[in-house]
């Protein structure tokens, strides 16, 4: 089930939180909307799950416009809202039960798939207890459960493992990559090895506007200047800086050198070369032919996280 | 609008009502006080009396009614779990009823087991029955009218307790308006008198059902939840 948001355009009073953004969701896709903190996608999760109107712009799902079918597109929705709110007071079961009956679930339906998810999300032994007793993981998991009790076709969760440990972000994702088949998900985050780990595509979005949009790999390539190899090597030379340096930068494609560190005869630098070139080899017959040793050489692309950075601060 | 969703609104609340404290503090404590004053009257004074059931249960209600309905918006916006009800298949129209229904099913768990007064003074001698049910009709609608002005001000707040004050003013204004009429000038008075709340309840309390006293009940209490409907669509402005 595809989303379509064409201008969307939010304002509270006069700020603009999100300022005439358009993007499609393909169904099935997984994508990850990332942005740091008040750039806007909270606010445009809210518009897609009928949360509040945009002010001027229209979403679609699956081919319906939501303020026209509001109730319609709700029930295909799953919607994981940002600090995962739950009723502290009422139990796994109870809480189940009532998302299910308000998704307009039938008493047998409800029984079903509150069991399946129960199972899904590993909920069986906290079933019967207070959500509010319950550790954050857990929550986290009942969030989920209740966001895919009526096993929508549009999945949107506003960072889901937001507060959780290393342990729990994994079993988080493993989780959603997992119950997300076969569904649309929109995720935000601004986690970026979570957006690597899980999403199809991602969206940078910056004070309302989108900056970016492609998988994790096209974002890394197109906002790839240079690539960069980090080579450390022992020489025996005293004066590494004036006697490798030249030779290393006369590599071909090599575009700049510097020295990183040195000690006891062993020094690492960082080659600078156009963008796209594998210089490893060159680098090793140098170093065969001077008699140097290679003790390590790396690649380091740019990672996604210098790509949010170059976007997101002006 | 969907009964289904208004039942699974209403049932939840109940229960949340009878899972905490809520319930059973606000049963014991409104029935310790009226039975206080029904036995003194009883065994002190020899008077066997439901005067006292119906001058004391609107000024309990003043309280209790604010008190009971303080939490059931606000805390959800607190909480941010109105967020998921919201986004649910659910009109704001049917939530605010399904709760309206529920914090109002609790004020009449309250007030249904002071019908034992009735039957003790049943047993001690003739009553006019007459009155006692219309009047016991009219208290069900003031309480109707409280909550659902307290179910108004817990949706225009996240703070439970600006919820209760607020709530208990305007009860207490309704109230009291047909108390201090001597205050203000004669074109005022009646116009003053039809808005006081007491005075439709002193009205049907007499055994006299006047469609006059109804319309101004079920008016009040349409427009309170019209206002808190209204309240609740607000984040959509």
């Amino acid at each position: 089930m595809a989303i379509a948001v064409r201008n969307l355009t939010k304002k509270y009073g006069s700020q603009v939180a999100v300022n005439d953004i358009s993007f499609d969701v393909k169904s099935g896709e997984i994508l990850g909307f990332l942005g740091p903190n008040g750039a806007g996608k909270t606010t445009t999760m809210k518009v897609i799950t009928s949360y509040m109107p945009p002010t001027s712009g229209v979403v679609e799902i699956d081919g319906m416009n939501i303020a026209d079918h509001s109730l319609e597109v709700r029930r295909k929705i799953g919607y994981l809202p940002e600090l995962n709110p739950l009723y502290l007071d009422m139990n796994v079961m109870d809480y189940l039960e009532y998302s299910a009956k308000l998704l307009g679930l039938n008493d047998e339906a409800v029984r079903e798939r509150r069991k399946e998810m129960v199972h899904s999300c590993g909920l069986e032994s906290v079933r019967h207890r207070d959500i509010g007793e319950l550790s954050k993981g857990f929550r986290q998991r009942v969030g989920l459960a209740q966001a895919m009790i009526h096993d929508p076709d549009v999945l949107i969760m506003d960072e889901p493992t937001s507060g959780l440990d290393p342990n729990q972000i994994v079993e988080i994702r493993n989780l959603i990559k997992q119950l997300g088949r076969a569904k649309t998900v929109v995720l935000s985050t601004h986690i970026l090895t979570e957006v690597q780990a899980t999403c199809d595509r991602v969206l940078i979005i910056n004070e309302g506007s989108i900056v970016a949009d492609g998988t994790p790999e096209e974002l890394q390539r197109q906002f790839t200047a240079s690539d960069m190899l980090t080579l450390e090597l022992k020489t025996g030379l005293r004066d590494p800086l004036a006697e490798v340096i030249p030779k290393l930068r006369i590599l071909a494609r090599v575009t700049n050198v510097t020295l990183v560190s040195q000690a006891n005869g062993t020094s690492s630098f960082e080659l600078q070369t156009e963008k796209g070139a594998d210089v490893r080899e060159a680098a090793f017959r140098l170093a065969v032919s001077e008699n140097w040793v290679i003790l390590e050489m790396r690649r380091k692309a740019t990672t996604l996280e210098e790509v949010f950075h170059k976007l997101t601060t002006a | 609008m969907s009964l289904q969703n208004i039942a699974t609104i209403f049932r939840r609340e109940i229960r949340f009502y009878f899972n905490s404290p809520i319930a059973y503090v606000v049963i014991i404590v409104f029935l310790s006080i009226l039975g206080w004053f029904f036995s003194n009257n009883l065994f002190l004074m020899n008077i066997a009396t439901l005067r006292i059931v119906f001058e004391l249960v609107p000024l309990l209600f003043l309280f209790f009614a604010p008190a009971i309905t303080m939490r059931l918006l606000a805390e959800e916006k607190k909480s941010g779990t109105l967020e998921l009800l919201t986004t649910k298949p659910v009109r704001d129209v049917e939530i605010i009823l399904g709760k309206f229904l529920a914090a109002w099913a609790l004020l009449a768990a309250a007030l249904l087991p002071t019908l034992v007064y009735v039957v003790i003074i049943v047993f001690l001698g003739p009553l006019d029955v007459g009155p006692v049910i219309t009047g016991y009709l009219g208290l069900l609608l003031m309480g109707g009218v409280y909550i659902a002005i307290g179910l108004f001000t817990s949706s225009i707040t996240e703070n439970q307790i600006v919820a209760f004050i607020i709530g208990f003013l305007l009860v207490l204004t309704l109230f009291l308006l047909d108390k201090v009429l001597m205050y203000v000038p004669e074109g005022l008075a009646s116009t003053m008198e039809f808005l006081s709340v007491d005075y439709h309840l002193s009205n049907i309390a007499r055994g006299v059902i006047d469609s006059r006293d109804l319309l101004y009940f079920f008016s009040v209490l349409g427009f309170s939840l019209m206002l808190a409907t209204v309240s609740l669509e607000r984040r959509k402005w």
